[in-house]
């Protein structure tokens, strides 16, 4: 009996809680269509996103694109089918690595960052104080990031995709000795526009995931300090299991026939 | 309730407010009604629920039951929009200032003005260093941001903030907590200025008998989620009520027992 009321009581305060992230959800993204729009929160969020998460995002992805060579050279040198490596590259790069690992490290950069700015505003009251003002925070605060993050985050792998084939090329002619000409020509072959659509579709859910998740934690955050940093922890958790989950969906969406 | 005879329909009516969080009531019943252009101060112990009730008049928190009125129009359980039309009367100084820390001194005294009113950034930038001027702040202080700033000067940039749009009714809470005393009274003397000078309503939180005197018309004493007396501030030491006595003179012994078990 006691158990069951414990997870009873589990159930019902997970129903609580997404409940309460689909209204908010519902909330915000009403509130991008209509105006006031602030185009300059909108730019400087876009800046804060894109451009201060490059060097992580292209660190992460020339390692990735490296290492993924080694590893497939290796790998394949058992069936003595090198010749797949530029294929399996580009192909793991464009739909899977560079989106996931991008959306991860982006997790942990801007949705924390984000957790931590709004949920200091709110519980120093400075969400209250804009209420006062006349100004809805949905609009000032929570919608300028999700549409950032939407927008920038298929930016990011876009150049992820680019610098983690490249860093693939590097190791691959370099190291491994592969013909440069010939590594280019069956990375061109192999590469099909649906592979890097299919992974710029999952960066603009991951970009809109980690800045809602940001959001609705910050915004919801309580207790001073501790609460903050609470809300900070679950904004980066909460991100990167949905990212690796709706990952998922979306490959099946695209893939499976 | 001793309220005083008034001609005039109250700017503020509070009628029967009750608000809890989970199984703890924090107001019990609130009645108040507030004149145009009428000072009155709150007093009562820390955690009674006086800032809860501004938040509720703001909207900021939604009351369980009772009524708000401003300007004789109901506002609990109203519209966005309307909500937004009649927070345009409201400015407010929060406990903690509460200012923007992303945004210059200057920004966040002249929010109001561009987000609100939609003034331009140029206009709205020197009308914020006339308030700033007004609180006694110089215009090198505009380019700072709030957390470069005192407490003092922060209370001051938050008050400069309040006024800034020449609110019909203003609240001031804790507005001289954790200054100093000669500070306190400078912050004292500013809000008086600025409401006559608005001609504004105010309603003034604070656990400063000094202050209270200074500020206020009348003066409500909370205690247990109730208004337990409302009276001119010169009836204060007399006000023939235990619990006033004893806030006033700041005893430890008498009617009001501190929680301290935890
Ligand atoms: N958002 C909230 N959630 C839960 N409890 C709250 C909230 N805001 C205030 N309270 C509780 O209400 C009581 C009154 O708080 P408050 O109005 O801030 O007191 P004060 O009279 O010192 O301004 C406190 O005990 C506080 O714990
Ligand atoms: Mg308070």
């Amino acid at each position: 009996m006691q158990f069951l009321a414990a997870v009873g009581r589990i159930f019902i305060a997970f129903l609580s809680h997404a409940g309460r992230l689909a209204v908010f959800t519902a909330i915000a993204v009403s509130h991008c269509f209509r105006p006031p729009f602030y185009p300059r929160l909108i730019l400087r969020q876009m800046i804060d996103i894109g451009y201060y998460s490059l060097p992580v995002v292209g660190l992460t992805a020339i390692f990735t694109g490296m290492v993924l060579v080694l590893q497939s050279h290796s790998g394949f040198a058992r069936f003595s089918a090198e010749g797949a490596v530029a294929f399996v590259v580009v192909l793991s790069i464009t739909r899977e690595l560079a989106p996931v690992l991008a959306g991860l490290m982006v997790a942990g950069r801007i949705g924390a960052a984000m957790a931590a700015e709004i949920g200091t505003m709110r519980v120093t009251e400075q969400i209250d104080a804009l209420v006062t003002l006349s100004t809805n925070p949905y609009k000032y605060l929570i919608a300028p990031r999700l549409i950032a993050g939407l927008l920038m985050l298929p930016c990011l792998v876009l150049v992820g995709d680019i610098i983690g084939v490249f860093g693939g090329y590097v190791v691959a002619t370099f190291k491994l000795g592969f013909n440069p000409a010939g590594y280019l020509r069956s990375t061109w072959q192999a590469l099909e526009v649906m592979d890097v659509v299919s992974g710029l579709v999952k960066a603009g859910v991951f970009g809109f995931i980690i800045s809602l998740m940001g959001c609705y934690n910050g915004y919801h955050s309580r207790g001073g300090a501790q609460g903050v940093g609470a809300a900070t922890t679950a904004a980066v958790v909460s991100s990167s299991i949905l990212i690796l989950v709706f990952n998922y969906v979306i490959t099946e969406l695209f893939f499976a026939q | 309730m001793n309220q005083i005879p008034k001609s005039a329909p109250a700017k503020i009516e509070l009628n029967d407010l009750h608000k809890s969080f989970g199984p703890k009531t924090v107001l019990n019943g609130v009645t108040l009604d507030v004149a145009r252009g009428e000072s009155v101060v709150i007093i009562g112990g820390s955690g009674t629920g006086k800032s809860v009730m501004l938040k509720c008049i703001l909207g900021l928190m939604r009351p369980d039951r009772g009524s708000i009125r401003i300007d004789g129009e109901e506002t609990v359980g109203m519209g966005q929009r309307d909500r937004e039309r009649v927070l345009r009367k409201f400015g407010m100084l929060f406990q903690g200032a509460a200012l923007f820390d992303s945004l210059p001194v200057w920004e966040n005294v002249a929010f109001g003005l561009i987000q609100g009113q939609k003034m331009k950034r140029n206009e709205a930038k020197e009308r914020a260093i006339e308030k700033m001027a007004q609180v006694g702040l110089s215009a090198d202080v505009a380019a700072l941001f709030p957390s470069e700033l005192s407490g003092g000067m922060q209370k001051r940039v938050g008050l400069a903030r309040a006024i800034a749009t020449e609110p019909e009714i203003i609240f001031f809470d804790e507005p001289t907590t954790g200054l100093d005393p000669i500070m306190a009274d400078v912050i004292n003397d500013l809000i008086v200025k600025c409401v006559k000078d608005l001609g504004a309503t105010a309603i003034s939180i604070t656990h400063d008998m000094a202050s209270a005197r200074k500020i206020a018309d009348r003066v409500a004493m909370l205690y247990k989620g109730e208004l337990i007396w409302v009276g001119p501030v010169s009836q204060i030491d007399n006000s023939g009520n235990a619990y006033v006595d004893q806030f006033i003179h700041g005893r430890a012994e008498g009617p009001i027992r501190m929680e301290i078990r935890r």
